[in-house]
């Protein structure tokens, strides 16, 4: 990890930043505790711990380890995977509106995983269920990256990035994602309609190991390798050309960092759904916690991407008991407000640029 | 030794750059002048690696630099760039601290920050965040930064340090303290190039004065020598007078007319 000087060190404060990341952990397991207790049918702790240990009733068993356990652990991922992204985005791109969903990455994940669905079923009938969980975020994957390599390519002309055009380009993005999806969703059956519908609006409710599996590795295994640019993050804030009078190989990075913000959007996508704002929200509240070091703000907005996630998805699941309104509805609703304060309040400086 | 020679610059059709050599010798000081326009920034970003020139090559220390890569150029020059810019909201000590490579110990380190934000007189402004201060003293921290990258190298005092019109936002007493920053850079060992508007600094402060027009140069040697009122005035289109006296720089006065009507139409 990078250098943590003594002058750091004293810039943290008194208290320093282990007791906040302490806090911000324990947030998390008591979010994923209330993930897997709560809902229609409560489970305790003992009855946690007897399923556990594989001396479960049948009932609990099968609504912990079928339902709310890949819930729980799939959440996490979309939080972590989501949160990270979007922190990685905003650090490369020096826009700290930079959100996987705003900027069109989310939809382009989305044109691809919806592209496996309906096309690979009107070209060569039903996916095989073995080839499915990866063809998705796959097909994601390269939606995303097709996104995020435009972007990036298109925010680097002219040296800084601008906010409203990096904006307006998603805006753009967006547009032409939807009738991409728009045009799937014409030509597919009734069943397909119905999934891609709950599906478009954002749901952890998979309750499939397999893609729950897959989702968490690729999220982790990319946010692990991501976790670690905090210092490469914070040299490009000097602006790209400093940043490599500093030593920064920048188009190496800004590949590495379209690579895995592509694969980690893509997979959670693929698997949740379009989410929305939660790698806007995150990594902001992230830096008003822990400061601008991205080494810092990193893993505490991973942090609290899970826990956003799982908080809005008990928030909906609890709301109106015992049906499970999709979660990317609640990110929406907090995240579309929030974004539109950071608007007013950049608005309010006169700022344009980063 | 960093070294251009004939390198040949266009952006588009213009060429910016036509056949341009400069040498800069470790221990020298080298101010670049000329007009705006005359590719001073130009040539600074390809003697700093930033792009392969067209015709020709910058060496440092004898290696092609683009063939360099970007951590190893870094040990061996920084650079100021003319408008430094910080998006995030880091304490002026972390701006400093982004210079540190990896593995340096954290008590060099603070030494090491603590004594360049003492050489530009930011040394009280450790804890401040950079966005609160003025422009100049923004400045002066990138300056910080900058001189920490090149102390922080395996081979401190070495190397070279590039910095384009680092007076600009300065008043007068910061513009001096500035040059003697760079002078005792160049003392210590490094090799200096420092793009200056302000000639009568570069008369006072440099070794060789690298004087630059409309994409070629046009004179390179010892202010004293090159800066004459002919020169002068013939590069700036304007009256420039140069006035000397033994064993002093030579002062160079723009002769100012206010008249509106002469020069071009306005």
């Amino acid at each position: 990890m990078a250098v943590t000087t003594a002058l750091q060190r004293r810039a943290a404060g008194v208290f320093g930043r282990r007791p906040l990341f302490s806090a911000l952990v324990a947030l998390v397991v008591l979010m994923a505790f209330a993930e897997v207790a709560l809902g229609p049918v409560r489970l305790g702790p003992s009855d946690l711990f007897s399923v556990l240990i594989g001396e479960g009733e049948r009932g609990p068993t099968a609504i912990l380890l079928q339902i709310r356990m890949p819930r729980m652990v799939l959440g996490l991922a979309v939080g972590i995977g989501l949160a990270l992204s979007g922190c990685a985005l905003q650090g490369v791109l020096r826009n700290p509106l930079a959100d996987p969903g705003l900027i069109g990455v989310t939809a382009g994940a989305a044109v691809g995983a919806v592209g496996v669905i309906v096309l690979g079923n009107f070209f060569v009938g039903d996916l095989p269920a073995v080839v499915r969980p990866y063809a998705l975020p796959l097909g994601a994957f390269f939606g995303g990256i097709l996104v995020t390599g435009f972007v990036f390519t298109f925010a680097g002309r002219g040296g800084g990035t601008n906010v409203a055009m990096l904006i307006l380009a998603g805006v753009a993005v967006n547009a032409i994602a939807g009738a991409l999806i728009g045009a799937m969703v014409y030509i597919s059956d009734d069943q397909q309609l119905r999934d891609l519908t709950f599906w478009s609006m954002g749901s952890i409710a998979s309750g499939n190991w397999m893609s729950v599996t897959i989702t968490a590795v690729i999220a982790v295994a990319s946010g692990l390798f991501l976790l670690r640019m905090g210092r490469t993050l914070d040299l490009f804030q000097l602006g790209e050309r400093a940043a490599f009078h500093a030593g920064v190989d920048i188009e190496r990075q800004k590949r590495r960092i379209a690579l895995l913000t592509a694969l980690s959007v893509g997979a959670v996508t693929a698997a949740a759904g379009p989410i929305g704002f939660i790698g806007l929200v995150a990594p902001h509240m992230a830096r008003l916690i822990v400061g601008p070091a991205h080494r810092h703000v990193l893993p505490a907005a991973a942090l609290i991407g899970g826990a956003l996630i799982l908080g809005a998805d008990l928030g909906v699941r609890l709301a109106v008991p015992p049906t499970e309104p999709p979660i990317g509805l609640a990110t929406s609703m907090i995240g579309g407000p929030f974004f539109l304060w950071l608007l007013m309040r950049r608005m309010n400086k006169g700022g344009g640029n980063a | 030794m960093l070294e251009a020679q004939g390198i040949t610059v266009s952006f588009g059709k213009t060429t910016v750059l036509r056949d341009v050599s400069l040498r800069v010798r470790p221990g020298e000081l080298v101010a670049l002048c000329g007009p705006n326009g005359a590719g001073k920034s130009t040539l600074l970003a390809a003697m700093a690696g930033d792009f392969q020139p067209e015709r020709g090559q910058v060496f440092i220390e004898g290696a092609i630099i683009t063939g360099l890569p970007p951590a190893e150029l870094a040990r061996r020059r920084a650079v100021l760039e003319q408008s430094p810019s910080l998006s995030a909201g880091f304490s002026v000590g972390e701006l400093l601290a982004l210079s540190i490579p990896r593995d340096v110990p954290p008590e060099r380190a603070d030494a090491l920050i603590a004594r360049k934000l003492h050489s530009v007189g930011l040394a009280d402004r450790i804890g401040d965040t950079c966005q609160i201060l003025s422009g100049g003293q923004r400045h002066r921290a990138h300056l910080a930064r900058v001189l920490v990258q090149l102390a922080a190298s395996d081979t401190p005092g070495t190397g070279y340090l590039m910095l384009d019109e680092p007076t600009s936002s300065l008043d007068i007493a910061h513009q001096i303290t500035t040059m003697r920053i760079a002078r005792r850079a160049a003392r210590e060992g490094a090799g200096v190039l420092v793009v200056l508007h302000d000639l009568n600094l570069a008369a006072a402060f440099a070794d060789r004065v690298a004087l630059m027009h409309d994409g070629r140069m046009v004179a390179d040697g010892p202010g004293a020598e090159i800066f004459t009122a002919d020169s002068l005035s013939a590069i700036y289109e304007t009256e420039i007078a140069v006035e000397r006296e033994d064993g002093q720089a030579p002062r160079i006065l723009p002769v100012y007319s206010p008249d509106v009507h002469a020069g071009p139409e306005l």
